[in-house]
């Protein structure tokens, strides 16, 4: 029996510029207690058709056609919620209560101002008419349920209080508490960690097969696709290029679409020559000054160009208390060590707070830092770039440069593309007008976009092309070190492979050095030659990216590496295995890697070249052999 | 309940095209290449209110310049016959034929009981009013002697539009040049309160910390002292001696000395939130000087927002110019504003026999609410790419 049937249904928008078509005649069912994923870009409809089925459009959205029949069970009748009002008290009965919805911030779905138990139980209260003393009951059920660590003393905490796991957790149980016969899973976990991530997917199975509830998942990961879906739903524009059911779609991809999807994601064990294959690919010409190559002095290749000895940062916080308060101390960096050899990338890897943007943010001098020192070389030797003052440092920014995560914030939105790749010319007085705008047409060829753009604001570009605007302000001063703050996590899926071929490419013409910083393990697997892992503002784990990945020696290495979904039904993760998000205390690390307060992480050689940080090992001055770290 | 076998492979027969997302329609790329300006023009557009009220206030301010040309009177002309003569009714038709604009001749007599000028229509007295003709003489703009009008009554005829007040001055002629000083009180006030708000606002927003600190320790205070009563000292505190444009000036000054807080608060948090964006940083990271970041990233990004503030501040130094001179603070005879006209109207057994001596109400009421829907217009169309 199927608890949705989505038949024919077609959603316009009447917008300023006309109107759009967001959905346009789709048609697929998610039947009883199986997961059905709809998988698709960024303005392919997704959210849209999710919206439709909780009667939450928008005014400017207009049903045009089509049926979208709900059926709780075999008993209860069809009910047609396209039909329904989407104010009305039919549509009240079924939302929250028969159809729950997980969003996907955590961060902003629950309302600073209330409790958690209260948020949980108001559902509670409205459908199932229980007394508050009930619904708080139902609702310490509900934590158990979804494993809050001490469900009695959660109800009375406030989401600021909790982690962006557990308030995904709590968002869980809110939407559980009425039994729903549905759940639509926007994007659950494409705002958390990757171990989160893996914890509550598994979550998600394991209540989904207690409460016997269909699901629908919404999300663009086929990772996630791999180990959630039954049955997978493949929309582009609107329109569903691909359905079946998952083992069916990953064996055999029909669709020049979902081929091309699954040929972008990067995977990992990809071989060395190995390239992703994006659906718009670019091809980078390097021309003109670009080409003449640099000048000015610079180290050798392979010769260490940028390196951070025993770098520690500590941010100061003031802790809120009425009247005054104290201080708080949080240590972003804690001794880091890292070298970055000329003309190699080196994948800078961690979760959130681990303390890898603080890095990039250091070795870019954007904020000082208390300890150690960051050394560069501009070819007359290893210079601190603490002490750079005047003419150095402008030559120390022009030759260093940052890609942004945010292609949407970190161009300004009143200037256009033409002012924005002339800035950093200007700055630095770099030639003639005229060569100005030479360099600037040059820099549009190769990053594949239009010089006739160049007229353009960026808020008229799609993600991806902002993100080559960014690359290519980067390249303007023809720099030889480029720091990459995680350049594609804000972009989807075939454009990353876009962006990621496209710097490949550029750092093979034109010599580049990268620091890459990225949260995703593939990804970085990709690009990265050699790999340096980091926890809690600690190097935890460095070496080429094959010994990182294919021999993780470090507890937290192998735990990141195993809760990666990966786009493959023969490799589901592994759930049993999770340790619920112990394993990003260092202090819950088995001997030698244990890290407590105070205690210095030192890196230690297992093998060659391999770097492990295993404090233990060096703690009588003489480290004990390899097998004894195994 | 039967489990369903495998769902069929659906394949969708059509090729998709993978560059849907980049192709653009004329109109799109007309939109892609419009400046900020351009989209706040088009945003602004749509506001409907906001742009009648833009217009009502263009043609307000059109006395500003021309109130010698548009008034029949000059304000302080007083007519000993006329003394508070009721607004006379424009009509076209006389006895059923048409004769064009113009009004019944007053005929005035006492009522010895009340002791007062009872005013009566001479329906025989037909006085077609005169346009674009010559009449009193005036001196355009301190430059040069005039006498054209833009309309005049008839020959020994009167045209009393909204009244006359105690002395026989016209009260309809007494708003054309009130708008004058009335007007123009909020765009010079609002003027000096930028500057402060931008400097004060700006040293805030820019350097933070203990100057910071300090402004934001100045601006409430100011913001905790009781409007009115402060008005009212700074106001007494002006010469005597002092000559009407003099007094209108430091009327000016005292009123946007105290509504600066408000825009620096504005400046300042703007400031501060568009110092956190990341084109910011990325020009800091560039190389680039604060004060070309300044100039650069910050400014074009809260110019609108000032603006917006600053017409939703204007109002607020019109009431109080009214205020103050309805209270006798402001200023005085011969200077003529909308405040100084309303003084006539103090006392309250006055207006219940004259109620036209209340009609400057009527203009300021539009004029303030005209500014703030224009304001909201503005703040809305401030930021075109929210």
């Amino acid at each position: 029996m199927d608890v949705l049937t989505i038949d024919g249904l077609s959603v316009d928008f009447l917008t300023g510029e006309g109107r759009i078509r967001a959905v346009d005649d789709v048609s697929f069912s998610v039947p009883r207690n199986r997961t059905v994923a709809l998988v698709g870009e960024s303005g392919s409809g997704k959210t849209v058709i999710s919206q439709t089925i909780m009667g939450l459009l928008p005014e400017k959205a207009h049903i045009t056609g089509g049926r979208v029949l709900f059926r709780e069970n075999d008993t209860a009748a069809a009910v047609d919620i396209a039909a329904l009002d989407r104010k009305g008290a039919a549509m009240r009965a079924i939302r929250g209560n028969r159809i729950a919805i997980i969003f996907q911030e955590p961060m902003t779905s629950l309302s600073p101002l209330h409790t958690i138990g209260d948020q949980i139980g108001e559902a509670a209260e409205l459908h199932r008419g229980v007394s508050a003393q009930e619904a708080r009951e139902l609702t310490r059920e509900m934590l158990r349920l979804v494993r809050f660590p001490d469900p009695a003393r959660a109800l009375d905490s406030y989401a600021f209080e909790l982690s962006g796991g557990l308030r995904q957790r709590a968002m869980i149980a809110m939407a559980m508490i009425c039994h729903p016969a549905l759940l639509i899973a926007d994007e659950p976990t494409t705002a958390l960690d990757v171990t989160i991530q893996a914890e509550i997917l598994k979550l998600i199975k394991d209540v989904q097969a207690e409460l016997q509830m269909s699901t629908l998942l919404i999300t663009h990961d086929f990772g996630v696709v791999a180990n959630m879906a039954d049955e997978v739903v493949v929309i582009y524009h609107g329109r569903i290029m691909e359905r079946g059911s998952a083992a069916s779609l990953f064996a055999d991809p029909r669709h020049d679409y979902l081929k091309a999807l699954l040929n972008a994601v990067p995977r990992f064990g990809m071989d060395e020559g190995e390239r992703l294959v994006p659906i718009r690919p670019i091809e980078p010409h390097a021309e003109g000054f670009l080409k003449k190559g640099r000048s000015e002095r610079a180290c050798a290749v392979g010769q260490p160009l940028m390196s951070m000895t025993d770098v520690t940062k500590r941010f100061t916080t003031r802790k809120g208390g009425f009247l005054g308060g104290g201080t708080r101390t949080v240590l972003a960096l804690d001794n880091v060590n890292l070298t970055v050899k000329r003309g190699e990338c080196l994948g800078l890897v961690g979760e959130s707070g681990s303390g890898k943007t603080t890095a990039a943010k250091a070795i870019l001098r954007a904020i000082e830092i208390n300890e150690g020192a960051i050394r560069y070389d501009c070819g007359e030797g290893p210079v601190d770039v603490a002490s750079m003052q005047g003419p150095d440092l402008l030559e120390y920014r022009r030759r260093v440069q940052l890609i942004f995560q945010d292609p949407f914030s970190s161009l300004n939105p009143r200037m256009t593309v033409n002012e924005l790749l002339m800035e950093p010319l200007v700055i630095h007085k770099v030639g003639t007008p005229e060569e100005r705008a030479e360099r600037v047409r040059e820099l549009m060829r190769l990053v594949g976009l239009d010089p006739r753009f160049l007229r353009r604001y960026p808020h008229s570009f799609s993600g991806g092309q902002r993100q080559r605007i960014g690359i290519a302000r980067a390249l303007a001063l023809n720099p030889e070190f480029i720091l990459c703050d995680e350049p594609t996590s804000a972009l989807d899926v075939s454009v990353q492979a876009q962006i990621l071929n496209l710097l490949r490419d550029l750092k093979k013409e034109l010599g580049l050095t990268y620091l890459f910083v990225s949260h995703n393990l593939a990804v970085v697997d990709y690009i990265a030659e050699r790999l340096a892992v980091m926890c809690r503002g600690r190097v935890v784990e460095v070496g080429s990216t094959r010994d990182v990945i294919g021999n993780p020696l470090h507890p937290y290495t192998r735990a990141l590496l195993a809760s990666v979904p990966e786009p493959d039904l023969n490799a589901p993760l592994d759930f049993a295995a999770l340790e619920a998000g112990r394993a990003s205390e260092p202090d819950l690390w088995p001997e030698p890697y244990r890290i407590v307060d105070g205690v210095r992480p030192v890196l230690v050689e297992m093998e060659k070249g391999h770097f492990v940080c295993a404090p233990g090992l060096v703690g009588n001055g003489t480290p004990l052999s390899m097998e004894a770290a195994q | 309940m039967n489990m369903r076998n495998e769902p069929e492979h659906y394949v969708n027969p059509d090729a998709f095209n993978p560059s849907h997302a980049e192709t653009l329609t004329p109109e799109q790329e007309r939109y892609y290449q419009a400046s900020q300006w351009t989209i706040m023009w088009w945003k602004f557009r749509r506001h409907r209110v906001a742009v009648w009220s833009g217009v009502i206030l263009i043609l307000f301010y059109l006395c500003v310049p021309f109130a010698e040309v548009i008034a029949p009177y000059s304000p302080n002309q007083r007519s000993n016959d006329h003394l508070y003569a009721p607004p006379q009714t424009l009509r076209l038709f006389h006895e059923g034929s048409f004769v064009g604009p113009f009004v019944y001749g007053l005929k005035a007599d006492i009522d010895l009981e009340t002791v007062r000028w009872v005013y009566t229509e001479d329906r025989q007295d037909v006085q077609p009013l005169r346009f674009f003709c010559f009449g009193p003489q005036y001196r355009f703009w301190g430059l040069f002697d005039a006498s054209f009008h833009l309309v005049c009554p008839a020959k020994d005829g009167t045209l009393y539009l909204l009244g006359t007040d105690r002395l026989g001055r016209d009260v309809f002629s007494g708003l054309v040049y009130g708008a004058r000083l009335s007007l123009t009180v909020g765009l010079i006030g609002v003027t000096i309160s930028i500057v402060l708000g931008l400097f004060f606002g700006g040293l805030a927003g820019f350097f933070g910390g203990l100057i910071d600190s300090a402004i934001q320790r100045v601006i409430e205070i100011l913001r905790s002292l009781p409007e009115l009563p402060l008005w009212m000292a700074l106001s007494a505190a002006l010469p005597v001696t002092w000559s009407p444009v003099w007094i209108y000036l430091g009327i000016t000054v005292i009123l946007g000395l105290l509504d600066w807080p408000g825009l620096a608060r504005a400046v300042r948090s703007k400031l501060l939130a568009l110092r956190e964006e990341e084109y910011a940083k990325a020009a800091l990271l560039m190389g680039a000087k604060p004060s070309r970041v300044i100039r650069k990233h910050l400014l074009p990004g809260f110019t609108s927002h000032i603006i917006a503030s600053a017409s939703l501040s204007i109002p607020a130094m019109i009431l109080g110019e009214t205020a103050l001179s309805y209270l006798n603070l402001g200023l005085r005879r011969p200077a003529v504003s909308w405040g100084v006209l309303l003084n006539e109207a103090q006392d309250i057994s006055v207006v219940v026999i004259y109620p036209w001596l209340m009609a400057p109400v009527v203009p300021i009421i539009i004029v303030v609410l005209a500014f703030n829907f224009l304001g909201d217009g503005l703040r809305d169309a401030a930021d075109p790419y929210k």
